[in-house]
């Protein structure tokens, strides 16, 4: 299909040639997309949990970049210790060693989460105190954990083998790209799109669902009807915390099998943004994740698929930091107001007395 | 005076404070200890020792060995780190201060410093065959003036539109991060260094006070030291200083006495970015010389540290900034002596403010009774307005 008579229109051509560009280096880098978006997700996920039920997480960096340690250490102590790892080839490749380290990220997570819980709902101290806490001492702990222990020389223990979706998918006209896009990946990527929807359609249609979103509104109308708030708070907190630990297992065993301080280089802060973003929605905040990581993507099919035309023009003319600022700049211009207003859940950041408590 | 000073509060809320320092301190033992096997080769139950040692020598230039058992003192250099380190963490923390005393958490000190350095090196390096009686003063108010810029921007939008400061600041630390990274590997770009840079600040560079090679003193430490009784006094003994903090203590009050919170809490962010822009300027003109495109900071977030171990008062900024000034100079002498990163202040850093959070477990252990909340009351306000309500009213 020859498309040159509609960019050749004055101003409104340049407009075509974007959203033709954007379809030919999106379907060809949809894969790349989601990986990129998988973190940011995940780290959103565990922001809903905390938020949705009056908690503030400004801390998911923090859990992500632990997460991210422990996962790869302990993967890597195992393989130190049986160096044998049998691979499970039906599923991505998967070894004791690396569902071990999983696992290991996931427990550190929530280990991470119930201090966030502890000191936000059972000390009352300020809730985005705690979350700056839990990123300083993440960091610090973490940055000085990998110093010492990289002077060992440690055995990485791979990571899982990203699936392969077969040719007659991938293939197909129109929504090939899309088979490749959600299937060719490792299981922690793949699970992103699932764990939304499951917990999008859990917010609204479970019971779980409407005492999370009643404690997170209006909690002492929560407890007059029988809920334990305190209860919920703690529980969902620290589930959130699975959510950050498998963003944290995403880094060093699913995309990468290495761990460098500060690699989660902020995804946790997008991840505070996209939660935002998709007005505090599991599914908001994954299309949120999603479009935060095309734009970072797109930074780099300029370089890779460079735009021809009036359009080449203009987009290589922005800066490459141009990108990188763009869902920070997004992010403000929603808070602000300016593209309709993401308004939070109404208790978060207050900590709950109970009434017979005083 | 004394007597005020010394109140029956202030009293326990320094013993908190110190408790917290010292579990901190046993918790860094405690984790040198158990990873003193992949450090030393061999478990060293007093490895911590050495660490600590050494971080005080390098902060103060007391040597102090045990075994025979010496003290010496080593002469200046120590201390002129420990300043030297300690002028933006002092800064910083005013511009961290200022804002909870406002009832805003300002996590930008971060964004508003790299703009502040990245304003001064502008003007020095426009201003590089300028005298330096001209270079200096204009090349500080370039910072001053971005970091100002930047931090009225969250404050205009707090006040204006209700938009959380918290979330707003940070995500301008990172857009100040892609700013800084596209001056410097752009129009700012040195044509002469080999990695992106920008040129030394030539004439503007912060007049030497004293010291020895690479342990030089600038004037920079002065205008630091400056600004604690000039903000303690706007803030203590103005009304415009009144003003901010009956905004911080109670919006809804300060609204029904007929004071403007818009105007205040834009005020106090533009000032709060002025004080943290300064802090870049000077880091820039003073230490650096110049401004990587890649310039790897935390002073902004240690900011927050430094203000809450000062609780937000002028004078406890001063003194906090002090103490993790002395931490960071004396952390490289402890990587050499005692082969412990000197990420082990980050740690430290990090659970001096856990402790601070979770207070109660300070005064379990040190039996402490007499004391209110370490907490910064105005803090309930940054928080509990996180969902969104905007200062116009709720």
């Amino acid at each position: 299909m020859d498309l040159q008579p509609l960019f050749d229109i004055p101003i409104a051509g340049i407009l075509f040639q974007l959203v033709d560009y954007m379809v030919r280096v999106l379907t060809l880098n949809g894969a790349v997309i989601l990986a990129l978006a998988a973190p940011i997700a995940l780290g959103s996920y565990c922001g809903f949990m905390n938020e949705r039920s009056g908690i503030v997480n400004i801390g998911i960096e923090g859990m992500m970049i632990a997460s991210a340690f422990a996962g790869w250490f302990v993967a890597s102590l195992v393989v130190q210790a049986f160096p044998d790892q049998p691979k499970a080839d039906f599923f991505f490749g998967a070894s004791p060693a690396l569902l071990i380290g999983v696992l290991a990220a996931i427990i550190t997570g929530m280990l991470v989460s119930a201090v966030h819980a502890w000191l936000s709902i059972t000390v009352k101290a300020d809730q985005i105190i705690s979350g700056v806490v839990i990123n300083i001492v993440a960091l610090g702990v973490t940055g000085y954990l990998i110093i010492i222990i990289s002077r060992t020389a440690p055995i990485s223990a791979g990571k899982f083998t990203p699936y392969t979706p077969p040719e007659f998918l991938t293939d197909l006209p129109f929504v090939g790209w899309i088979f490749n896009m959600f299937l060719n990946h490792g299981p922690i990527t793949m699970g992103v799109i699932v764990i939304a929807i499951v917990l999008q359609i859990l917010l609204f249609r479970s019971r779980w669902g409407l005492r999370t979103r009643s404690v997170g509104e209006h909690p002492k109308a929560a407890e007059t009807v029988g809920i334990d708030v305190i209860r919920l708070r703690y529980r969902n907190v620290i589930l959130g915390g699975v959510f950050a630990g498998l963003a944290g297992a995403w880094f060093t065993l699913d995309f990468g099998n290495s761990f460098q301080a500060n690699m989660t280089a902020g995804r946790g802060f997008i991840a505070l943004a996209a939660l935002i973003f998709g007005r505090w929605m599991p599914l908001g905040a994954f299309g949120a994740a999603l479009l935060f990581a095309s734009a970072s993507s797109l930074s780099i099919a300029l370089r890779t698929i460079p735009p021809t035309g009036d359009l080449g023009n203009i987009l290589t003319a922005l800066p490459n930091q141009f990108w990188a600022a763009l869902p920070y700049l997004v992010t403000i211009i929603i808070l602000a107001g300016a593209v309709g207003r993401s308004v939070a859940p109404a208790a978060v950041g207050k900590p709950y007395e109970r009434e017979s408590a005083s | 005076m004394i007597n005020k000073l010394l109140s029956r509060s202030i009293r326990g809320q320094l013993a908190i404070t110190i408790g917290a320092i010292i579990l901190a301190l046993l918790v860094g033992a405690v984790i040198m200890v158990l990873t003193s096997p992949i450090i030393t080769g061999s478990f060293d139950p007093w490895l911590w020792v050495d660490a600590y040692l050494a971080l005080v020598q390098g902060a103060t230039g007391i040597a102090i060995t045990l075994n025979p058992f010496s003290i010496e003192w080593l002469g200046l250099n120590g201390i002129i780190d420990t300043l030297v380190r300690a002028t933006p963490y002092i800064l910083a923390g005013l511009a961290v201060g200022i804002g909870f005393k406002a009832g805003l958490f300002n996590i930008g000190a971060q964004g508003q410093f790299l703009m502040g350095a990245l304003g001064a090196v502008t003007v020095a390096v426009f201003l590089a065959d300028a005298p330096s009686f001209i270079a200096v003063p204009l090349a500080l108010l370039g910072g001053v003036a971005a970091g100002a810029a930047y931090g009225f921007v969250p404050g205009w939008l707090k006040a204006n539109t209700g938009a959380h400061e918290v979330v707003v600041t940070i995500m301008l630390n990172y857009v100040a991060l892609a700013i800084v990274s596209w001056a410097v590997t752009g129009p700012l770009r040195s044509t002469t260094a080999t990695f992106a840079r920008t040129d030394d600040v030539g004439a503007a560079a912060l007049p030497i006070l004293g010291g020895p090679s690479g342990h030089e003193l600038h004037a920079g430490v002065l205008i630091a030291f400056a600004a604690v009784p000039i903000v303690w006094w706007i803030l203590y003994r103005t009304t415009i200083g009144f003003e901010v903090r009956t905004v911080g203590a109670n919006p809804d009050a300060a609204r029904y006495a007929g004071m403007r919170p818009k105007l205040l809490i834009t005020g106090t962010m533009a000032a709060a970015g002025l004080l943290a822009g300064l802090a870049g300027a000077i880091e820039i003109l003073g230490v650096q010389n110049n401004l990587p495109a890649t310039y790897a900071t935390t002073v902004g977030f240690d900011a927050i540290t430094v203000a809450l171990l000062g609780r937000a008062n002028p004078w406890g900024i001063l003194f906090g900034g002090i103490l993790l000034g002395a931490l960071r100079a004396g952390a490289p002498l402890m990587q050499i002596q005692a082969g412990v990163p000197i990420q082990m202040v980050d740690i430290l850093q990090g659970v001096i403010l856990f402790f601070l959070a979770a207070d109660l477990i300070v005064r379990w252990v040190f039996r402490i009774r007499d004391a209110k909340g370490t907490d910064v009351d105005e803090l309930k306000t940054v928080t509990s307005s996180y969902g969104g309500s905007s200062a116009s009213g709720s």
